[in-house]
C-alpha cells in the first residue's frame, strides 16, 4: 500500500509538467503562429488603435448607434470595494443577472425597460432579446428583430432614411451555418462600424 | 418549439451515435493494452513516464491496491493544485497580478478540481493567475478524467474476468488514457477552437476604447487548451465566469456542437468499450438505449419550458414568440447566437454528463426548465455520465435493477453471467444512497443555519432552489450551478467541498469492491431461466428503476423547489 506513494507524487509531477505546462505552451506557440488574430482575441483596429474584439459586445448608448442587450455585468465600487456597481460590458467580469423566473427585481427592470422602448418605437412588438441580460453579460449579438426594432430612433438620430438602415441591417445579418446550425443574429459591433461608415460615404 | 430547434437536436444526437462504436473501438484497444494508431509516436513516451516514476507495467493490482494508487493520487493532486493556488502571486505567468487564493476557497476549489466536479465559488478572471489555469487546473481536468475512465475500465473489467483476483494496474491505465485518448484530442480540438476564435495567448487583459470613447478591459489568457480538455473529460470548469456563455469560450454554434459532443464523446464510447469487453456489443447498446431515452426525454422538457417563455413578460406586451428573426422564448441568462433550442440541449447534456459548463444561466431557467438539470445530477449522472462516473454509475443501478427481477421471479439474480449476491447488492444500495446523504443532508443544514440562508440571491421557492442546486451539482460532482447563490463564504466552500469529496470517493470505494468480488466470481453459462439484458424488456425495467429511486428519494425536496415554483409562477406571484 504504502508503495503507492512514490508513483503517485512523480505521476502528479509529470503530468503537471505534460498536460500543464508542455500542452498549454505548445499551443499557444502554434496558435499564435496558425491563427494569430484570433489566438490575441480577435481585436478590431481603427486607425491604429483597438476599439473592441469582433467577439465581445460593448456598450452602446447613444441615439445614434445600434444598442446591445442589457448587461448585468459588475465592478468592485470605487468607494467601497466590498460592494460592487453595475458596470454593462465589463469583459473582465463576465456574468449574467441570476435572476430567476419569479424574480420581482427581473420584472421590474423588464418593465422599466419596456416603457422606454416602447417610447422610442411605439406600437411594435418589443423583442425579448432587447429587454433580458444575456448569460456572460458580453453577448456581442442581438437578433434582426432587435435591429430592426431600433432603426426609427437611429433613422431620426442621423436623419438616414429608415430604407437604408434596414437594407444595412439585412446585409449584416449573419445566418445559421449551413442553414441549420445556431440562430440569426446581428453583431452589434461590425453593425455601428458599417453605420459609421455609411455617414462617411 | 420550432421545427429547426429539433432538427438541430436530431443532428446532433446522431452525430453521437455515428462516433460511440468507432471511437468504443479504439478505446478497448488502448485500455487492453494492443497496438493503435498513434503507437509508434507514444509509445516510448509512455515508457520514459513508467521509468520515472518507478512504475511495472505488468503489475496487476487487487482492487484494493487499485483503489488505494487512486486515493493518494488524488491526494497529491490536492496538494500541490491547493499549493500553486495559495502562491500564484510569487509565481510566473501572472500579468493580471492575480494575488494568493483564499484559504477556504483554495480548499474548494482543490477539491472541486481533483473530483471532476469543477465547481467554482470564484471568478476566474478576477482570481487566478494563468500558470494556476494551465499547471494548476488544465490538469485536473486530464487526470480527474482519466482517474474516471480508468475506474470505470476496472469495474467492467470486474465483469469480464472470471476467477481473476485483479482488476488491472492503476498507474498504466491512468497514463495510457491520458496519452493515447485524452491528450491527441485535446490538441486536435484547441487548434480548431482557436481558429473558430478562442483566444489562447499569454498576455495581459486587453485595453480598448470603445467608438464612444468608453474604456473596455476586455480578460485574456490560455483559452482554447483549457477548453478542450474540459469539454472532453465532462469537467465543466470555465475559464470565465460566465462558462461557455462567454463568447470567447464558445465563440459560435459550430464550438457550440463541438462542445455537446465532446461532453457524451467518451459516456457514450464507453458503453461500447463495456459490449466489447463483455463479449457482447448488444449489452453496451442496451446501456447506451436506457441513456438516449432519459435524455430525450430531459431534453424535450427543459426546450418546451424555455421556448414557452416567461407569463410575467408575456404580460409586458414583450414579444417572446419564435420567427424568422429570433428565436424568442425565455432569454433572460441566454446567448443570441444560442437561442432556445441549443441552450435547452447544452443545459441537459451537461448535467446528463457530470459536466458542469453552461452556455446559458441555469439561475434563470424557467422552473421546469432548471429542474431538469437538477433531476439530472440526482440520478446520479448516468445518462452518458461524466467520464467513466457514468458508466459505472448506470452498472450500479444495472445490478440494482437485475436484482430486482430476481425477487420478481425467485432466482438468484445475474448479470452477464455473474451471481448477484448479498454482498454486490449491499455495495450497490451503498454506492447509491451516499449521493441523497450528502444532497438533502447538507441542503437541510443550509436551510437551518443562517450562514446557510444567506446564500441565495433569489426570494421565495427559487432561493430553495439555489441551495438544492449548490449541493446537488457538488455531491454529484457536475459544477454546473444556480450561480446567483453566495458560495465563496466560509460555510459554503467547506460544506461543498465536504459534499464533493463524498460524491467521489464514497461512491467509488464500494463501485471497486462490486469490481473485486466480481471479478473473482466464476461466469455461468446462460439458461432458459436467465433474464437477458441486452434487450428492451432490460432497457424498460432498468429506466423504471431509475425513475423510481430517483423519484422517491428526491421528490419531496424537487417540490419545495422547481414544482412550486412553477405553480406560483402561473398564479403571477412574483418575489
Amino acid at each position: 500500500m504504502i508503495k503507492q506513494i512514490r508513483p503517485a507524487v512523480l505521476m502528479i509531477a509529470v503530468m503537471t509538467v505534460l498536460t500543464g505546462l508542455i500542452y498549454p505552451l505548445g499551443i499557444t506557440g502554434i496558435a499564435q503562429i496558425l491563427f494569430p488574430h484570433q489566438a490575441n482575441g480577435s481585436l478590431i483596429q481603427k486607425d491604429g488603435k483597438a476599439i473592441g474584439s469582433e467577439l465581445i459586445g460593448g456598450n452602446f448608448t447613444s441615439d445614434k448607434y445600434f444598442h446591445p442587450r442589457p448587461s448585468a455585468t459588475t465592478e468592485p465600487d470605487p468607494k467601497d470595494p466590498a460592494k460592487t456597481v453595475p458596470v454593462p460590458y465589463a469583459a473582465d467580469n463576465s456574468s449574467g443577472s441570476n435572476l430567476g423566473p419569479t424574480s420581482k427585481a427581473l420584472v421590474d427592470r423588464v418593465k422599466a425597460d419596456v416603457a422606454k422602448l416602447r417610447a422610442e418605437n411605439p406600437g411594435a412588438p418589443v423583442p425579448v432579446d432587447l429587454v433580458t441580460t444575456s448569460a456572460s453579460g458580453l453577448d456581442p449579438d442581438i437578433t434582426p428583430a432587435a435591429a430592426y426594432f431600433q432603426v426609427p430612433r437611429i433613422a431620426k438620430a442621423r436623419n438616414i432614411p429608415q430604407d437604408r438602415l434596414k437594407a444595412l441591417v439585412e446585409a449584416h445579418i449573419e445566418g445559421r451555418f449551413l442553414g441549420v446550425i445556431g440562430e440569426p443574429h446581428v453583431n452589434v459591433l461590425k453593425l455601428n462600424l458599417a453605420l459609421d461608415a455609411l455617414r462617411n460615404g | 418549439m420550432t421545427v429547426n430547434g429539433w432538427i438541430q437536436i436530431a443532428i446532433y444526437s446522431l452525430i453521437v451515435i455515428a462516433l460511440t462504436k468507432p471511437f468504443g473501438a479504439y478505446m478497448t484497444r488502448v485500455f487492453s493494452g494492443e497496438r493503435t494508431l498513434l503507437s509508434p509516436v507514444l509509445q516510448p513516451l509512455e515508457r520514459v513516464i513508467y521509468r520515472i516514476c518507478g512504475i511495472d507495467e505488468t503489475e496487476e493490482q487487487h482492487w484494493v491496491t487499485y483503489a488505494v494508487a487512486m486515493l493518494f493520487f488524488s491526494a497529491a493532486g490536492f496538494v500541490v493544485l491547493y499549493g500553486i493556488e495559495r502562491l500564484q502571486a510569487v509565481l510566473p505567468f501572472n500579468p493580471a497580478g492575480q494575488s494568493a487564493v483564499e484559504q477556504s476557497l483554495a480548499f474548494n476549489t482543490s477539491i472541486s478540481f481533483v473530483t471532476n466536479t469543477n465547481w467554482q465559488s470564484y471568478v476566474p478572471e478576477t482570481t487566478m493567475s494563468y500558470l494556476t489555469q494551465m499547471a494548476g487546473l488544465t490538469v485536473h481536468n486530464f487526470v480527474s478524467a482519466a482517474t474516471g475512465i480508468v475506474l470505470a475500465i476496472a469495474l467492467v473489467r470486474g465483469f469480464a474476468r472470471r476467477s481473476a483476483r485483479t482488476l488491472g494496474n492503476f498507474w498504466v491505465d491512468l497514463t495510457r488514457c491520458v496519452l493515447y485518448v485524452l491528450l491527441p484530442i485535446s490538441i486536435a480540438v484547441a487548434l480548431f477552437f482557436v481558429w473558430q476564435g478562442m483566444p489562447q495567448n499569454l498576455n495581459a487583459y486587453a485595453q480598448v476604447t470603445t467608438l464612444e470613447g468608453a474604456k473596455q478591459v476586455i480578460a485574456q489568457g490560455p483559452v482554447a487548451s483549457q477548453e478542450a480538455i474540459k469539454m472532453l473529460g465532462t469537467n465543466g470548469g470555465g475559464f470565465f465566469n460566465a462558462n461557455s456563455a462567454h463568447p470567447y469560450e464558445n465563440p459560435n454554434a459550430i464550438t457550440n456542437l463541438v462542445q455537446i459532443v465532446l461532453i457524451f464523446s467518451i459516456g457514450a464510447a464507453l458503453t461500447n468499450v463495456f459490449g466489447r469487453m463483455v463479449g457482447n456489443q448488444r449489452q453496451g447498446w442496451a446501456i447506451f438505449a436506457v441513456m438516449g431515452v432519459l435524455y430525450l426525454a430531459g431534453v424535450a422538457v427543459v426546450y418546451e419550458a424555455e421556448a414557452s417563455g416567461n407569463p410575467a413578460l408575456k404580460a409586458l406586451h414583450v414579444d417572446q414568440t419564435p420567427s424568422a428573426l429570433q428565436a424568442g422564448g425565455n432569454m433572460e441568462g441566454k446567448e443570441v447566437r444560442f437561442g432556445i433550442a441549443n441552450s435547452a440541449l447544452f443545459t441537459t447534456v451537461t448535467t446528463d454528463a457530470s459536466c458542469g459548463a453552461v452556455n446559458n444561466m441555469h439561475d434563470s431557467l424557467m422552473p421546469l426548465g432548471g429542474m431538469v438539470p437538477m433531476v439530472n445530477i440526482m440520478l446520479g449522472e448516468i445518462i452518458f455520465g461524466g467520464v467513466g462516473s457514468g458508466l459505472y454509475g448506470m452498472l450500479i443501478f444495472a445490478i440494482l435493477a437485475v436484482f430486482i427481477a430476481g425477487l420478481m421471479v425467485g432466482r438468484t439474480p445475474e448479470y452477464l453471467g455473474k451471481k448477484i449476491d448479498a454482498r454486490e447488492v449491499k455495495m450497490a444500495m451503498l454506492a447509491i444512497l451516499i449521493l441523497p446523504f450528502s444532497i438533502l443532508g447538507f441542503t437541510a443544514l443550509a436551510t437551518v443555519m443562517p450562514a446557510g440562508l444567506a446564500g441565495p440571491a433569489n426570494n421565495g421557492p427559487h432561493g430553495f432552489s439555489e441551495i438544492l442546486y449548490a449541493f446537488t451539482s457538488a455531491t454529484g460532482n457536475n459544477g454546473s450551478a444556480f450561480a446567483g447563490i453566495s458560495a465563496n463564504t466560509p460555510f459554503y466552500n467547506t460544506t461543498l467541498g465536504l459534499a464533493m469529496y463524498i460524491g467521489r470517493f464514497l461512491m467509488i470505494v464500494p463501485m471497486l469492491a462490486i469490481a473485486g468480488s466480481l471479478a473473482g466470481k466464476k461466469i455461468v453459462p446462460a439458461s432458459a431461466g436467465t433474464f437477458p439484458t441486452d434487450g428492451s424488456l432490460f432497457v424498460g425495467l432498468l429506466i423504471g428503476v431509475i425513475a423510481i429511486t430517483g423519484g422517491l428519494i428526491y421528490f419531496p425536496a424537487v417540490s419545495l423547489g422547481p414544482v412550486v415554483e412553477h405553480l406560483a409562477m402561473n398564479a403571477g406571484a412574483h418575489y
